[in-house]
């Protein structure tokens, strides 16, 4: 019955991660489209969009090889396992096992890998343009990350999301400057990867400021809505890794009666509600950044990242 | 005691030299090349089998014999421990899967007489290096190893750049063994034990051991490509022929691996903590140069050289970690580092081989190197592509490839390092984790641009546009490869439980066994704290991707049209609109190339009316060779100016010299006395 009751769970975050994250998208869109003064589309336009997309033919450049044709698919598998091991309503997930956080930064690694390749596959410049641009990023980004993964593992004493987040759940464990860090630094990496404002826009198409937008250029049909359900993706979770490590209350414990996910399903919803708004909030506030000072903003999460790292290694013995 | 294995060993050693002696007689007949690599094809399986054999069957015990040849009074010792056996199976593995791409490679070979006999002596002397148990036959046949590589170096030696790589190879090489032999001569002691058990026996004093480390660093990493004595190594490797070139960095520099390990943490007794503070040290910054000088690089087998020059900072940063930890008495964390820094070892050898295949195999495809003037040669030579593509994931530390199992578990290990209790540990452990993961990220970067540039786009020139896919046994050399790549990083389990005798005689512990858990998870110290899978990852992923493509063609359209790229309108036919390689990697020269190479950028604006093209010129300094080796070269260049006077003195001028120095040196001797 438990093992039942484990697949359920499993089967039912990777269902929901992926039924929700256009939502997330949407609703991103239309607090931003309101923080304007604009109607913006209804929030269930990039179900439409996708639904749209995977019913229209594929326009395939002449000299695409077949990396074009498979990244789609890798990266939207690789962005979905790595969502679906992050702890979104409940922890002790069947699958957590397979991958702690450094392996989930990893694979988001992988997916980027093949995007970036797919930037390069038609040889066009603003292909190029963007997987430059997006693994400088990437060089910053990651380490970033992993300095933080350092901080929280350090803390929790494991590298396990589910762990962290019983860890972080008690009491005990309080304010501390090195989360702090961890915490300021997690965001700009996850508005560096995500392609937002300030270090790109998911909405442009001014050809020499997008990075995201410029890789995917060629893609056409059901590609793209594989890659933009990746993007999607990978927007949740990063706002559910936010949640369950930062945020980590309302998060059901493995083992539970079904009621309770049930709760914990809505909780998860409204941290998401939460996050999505400030991210437009944020958005709509701030000026894009020229692409050069990007290494400056992501230096700051990387320096942030390893103080924070530095503080834990010096303070205490874990 | 049994010998058997070791025995086998030996032979297969006299048959590598006996072909090498045969090749010189029939080096030019074309059919020699082959008989050649498919003995040593043979020799090196049955040479790989045995290792693989003592490693898995009956770990424990170490093989010895000895031999009456080399010093009369101290003759020649060899042994086959568990250390041995897991660095045979690296250079035999690598050798093996080096002939049988050299039998397809070594046929587009112009003068084949400079290869085939030094080929097999190459192979001889690295398995010899890795047997020897005594200081003599280490060192002699360390130089063997050193001079067949050298001569391979030199096999192309009219072309450009070869000559001069081949010398300071020739130097680096002659300092290395230089160092090597006064730390051995430290480690006999007064004595003169030189047999190694007479020299485990013997312990020494902390500040000899410590000038021992130094020496061993200096010796094992000038041949590792240790920074700053990584120079020759981006030279001399892609100057050889590419399976010798797939050799030296997948295996040679391996066995100068074997080399420090063999006399840190076998010979020269407890360490003390702050060896490993400097071996980190050198470990961080190699591996973060390494890969930025790679990605600076627009040669395909250049880039792949200093790649080398990363990895190695990586497998010294894991055991960096082994010594911190093992000088601690802290008996697990070490063998989790050991542990990794032995799996990148074999990893490294597996992935660096496999793209120096694909680089030679798109070398002789097209006789580039110079990945500006490739492009679109997946269309041509898809087997190869998809192979180097693997590759180049397995070495950018991708899941579920096996590459990133090892880097995992040097990360766990410096996650176990704040139990360190030295301060000086503890404030440097976190910097070289932080080295560690920006490198993983710059490798990402440097093989998008080095697959993404060679092998996709347009062709730039005509000979990528003409390029035939490589011969089968090339292929199958490769694949082989492949399979490996992705078998180590799904089923990482049972590599590290075949590590665990190794890593049991050096660091006196071991990781808990990994395959008993249920779907092959690896769990380095405890569940709660980290564990990963591979093969789930592996599974969920295949199974993911395959799903949503069988929705979608199902029940959504699978229609396709082919046209010319959109290109946001402005489509440019010219292949020269592509990105290049220097293009991709300029973001990353202005973010971390200012600091550490000095770029600086220059555009030559011709005035409007001029027909001169506009140049961009990029200027980039190599510090270390600034820094470290121009003083040295003008140091030896002076000295030597100063001396040549003495070559053109008088009768009378020498016969004062000579009586003079018989005076001072008598001088001295009583003294002395």
């Amino acid at each position: 019955m438990a093992v039942i009751l484990d697949v359920l769970v499993q089967l039912g975050q990777l269902l929901l991660v992926l039924l929700l994250a256009p939502l997330l998208t949407g609703y991103v869109r239309k607090i931003k489209a309101r923080l304007l003064r604009r109607q913006g589309p209804p929030l269930i336009q990039p179900y439409r969009d996708l639904l749209k997309l995977i019913r229209k033919e594929v326009v395939l450049a002449d000299n695409a090889s077949w990396v074009f044709r498979v990244a789609p698919y890798v990266i939207f598998a690789a962005t979905w396992v790595a969502a679906a091991l992050v702890p979104t309503f409940a922890t002790g997930l069947m699958l957590s096992p397979a991958a702690d956080l450094i392996a989930i930064v990893a694979l988001l690694g992988s997916a980027r890998f093949m995007l970036a390749l797919a930037g390069l596959d038609v040889g066009t410049s603003f292909g190029g343009i963007g997987s430059s641009r997006e693994m400088m990023i990437a060089t910053l980004a990651e380490p970033a990350m992993l300095m933080i993964a350092f901080t929280v593992s350090l803390l929790a004493g494991s590298t396990q999301l589910s762990s962290v987040a019983t860890f972080m759940q008690k009491p005990d464990v309080g304010l501390r400057v090195s989360l702090a860090m961890a915490l300021v630094g997690l965001i700009m990496v996850a508005i560096a990867e995500n392609a937002r404002i300030p270090v790109d826009n998911p909405a442009t198409h001014l050809e020499l400021t997008m990075v995201h937008e410029a890789m995917i250029l060629e893609y056409s049909g059901r590609h793209l809505a594989v890659i933009e359900l990746a993007a999607s993706l990978k927007l949740l979770l990063y706002m559910s890794l936010i949640g369950c490590v930062f945020v980590p209350w309302g998060v059901a414990v493995a083992g539970q009666e079904l009621t309770a996910y049930a709760g914990s399903v809505v909780v998860y919803g409204f941290k998401l509600a939460v996050g999505g708004f400030l991210l437009a909030v944020f958005e709509t506030a701030t000026a894009k950044m020229r692409v050069f000072r990007v290494s400056d903003f992501l230096g700051a999460a990387l320096m942030l990242g390893l103080l924070a790292a530095l503080l834990l290694f010096v303070s205490r013995s874990v | 005691m049994d010998t058997l294995a070791i025995e086998v060993l030996l032979w297969c050693i006299v048959a590598l030299v006996a072909t090498g002696a045969m090749a010189v007689v029939f080096a030019r007949r074309p059919v020699t090349t082959i008989i050649v690599y498919v003995i040593t094809l043979i020799v090196s399986t049955i040479a790989l089998a045995t290792a693989c054999w003592i490693l898995v069957a009956d770990a424990a015990v170490a093989q010895q014999l000895r031999l009456p040849i080399g010093l009369p009074w101290l003759g020649a010792h060899f042994r086959l421990d568990p250390l041995a056996a897991a660095f045979l199976t690296v250079v035999n593995l690598g050798g093996a899967a080096a002939s049988l791409y050299g039998l397809g490679y070594g046929r587009h070979e112009h003068a084949p007489g400079r290869v085939l006999p030094f080929y097999p002596a190459f192979l001889a002397g690295m398995t010899l290096v890795v047997l020897a148990d005594d200081a003599f036959t280490f060192l002699f046949t360390w130089e063997l190893m050193s001079l067949a590589s050298w001569a391979l170096v030199m096999a192309h030696h009219r072309q450009e750049g070869n000559a001069r790589a081949g010398y300071i190879y020739l130097l680096m090489a002659g300092l290395g063994t230089l160092s090597l032999l006064l730390s051995f001569g430290l480690l006999a002691g007064t004595d003169g034990g030189y047999a190694f058990d007479a020299i485990r026996s013997s312990p020494l004093s902390p500040n000899l051991a410590a000038a021992v480390l130094a020496l061993a660093l200096l010796g094992a990493g000038s041949k590792a490509g240790l920074v700053p004595l990584h120079v020759w190594l981006p030279l001399a490797h892609p100057a050889a022929p590419s399976h010798v070139s797939a050799l030296m960095s997948g295996v040679m520099t391996k066995v100068a691996v074997y080399g420090f390990v063999r006399i840190v943490f076998d010979l020269l007794g407890p360490p003390i903590w702050w060896w490993g503070a400097v071996v980190l040290i050198f470990g961080g910054i190699t591996a973060v140069l390494g890969v930025l000088h790679a990605l600076m690089e627009h040669d395909l087998k250049r880039l792949l050289a200093y790649h080398t020059v990363e990895n190695i900072g990586i497998i010294f940063i894991g055991l960096g970690l082994a010594l911190s930890f093992r000088a601690s008495d802290m008996r697990g964390p070490a063998a989790l580092a050991m542990t990794a820094a032995l799996f990148h070892v074999f990893n490294h050898s597996v992935f660096k081989s496999l793209l120096f295949f694909g680089s030679g195999a798109v070398l002789t495809a097209t006789g580039e190197r110079d990945m500006e003037r490739l492009g679109g040669l997946i269309h041509r030579m898809p087997y190869t592509a998809f192979a180097f593509l693997i590759g180049s994931a397995a070495i950018s530390a991708l899941p579920p490839f096996n590459g990133f199992v090892s880097e995992w578990l040097t990360f766990q290990a410096i996650l176990l390092s704040p139990q360190l209790p030295q301060w000086g540990l503890k404030f440097l452990v976190p910097a070289v984790g932080g080295l560690l993961a920006l490198s993983a990220a710059l490798a990402a970067a440097c093989f998008v641009k080095a697959f993404g540039i060679t092998f996709l786009g347009r062709a730039r020139t005509s000979v990528a546009e003409k390029a035939k896919e490589t011969d089968i046994c090339s292929l199958s050399a490769m694949f082989g490869f492949v399979f490996l790549c992705l078998v180590a990083g799904i089923l990482p389990g049972y590599f590290i439980n075949a590590l665990s005798p190794v890593v049991q005689m050096l660091v006196s512990a071991q990781m808990p066994q990994q395959t008993a858990l249920e779907w092959f998870t690896i769990v380095p110290v405890v569940e709660s704290r980290s564990s990963y899978n591979g093969l789930v990852l592996f599974i969920l992923i295949t199974f993911a991707a395959c799903l949503a493509a069988y929705v979608i063609h199902r029940w959504a359209s699978h229609a396709i049209r082919r046209s010319a790229p959109w290109d946001c309108g402005f489509p440019d036919a010219n292949p020269a609109a592509q990105y290049t390689a220097g293009s991709f990697a300029q973001p990353i020269r202005r973010v971390f190339g200012t600091v550490v190479f000095h770029a600086r950028e220059e555009v030559d604006m011709p005035p409007p009316g001029d027909p001169r093209p506009a140049t961009l010129h990029v200027y980039l300094q190599d510090r270390v060779w600034d820094a470290l080796y121009e003083p040295i070269a003008k140091v030896v260049g002076v000295t030597a100016d100063g001396f040549n006077r003495v070559q053109f003195l008088s009768i009378r001028g020498y016969l004062t010299l000579v009586s003079g120095a018989l005076v001072v040196l008598l001088v001295v001797l009583a003294v002395w006395q």
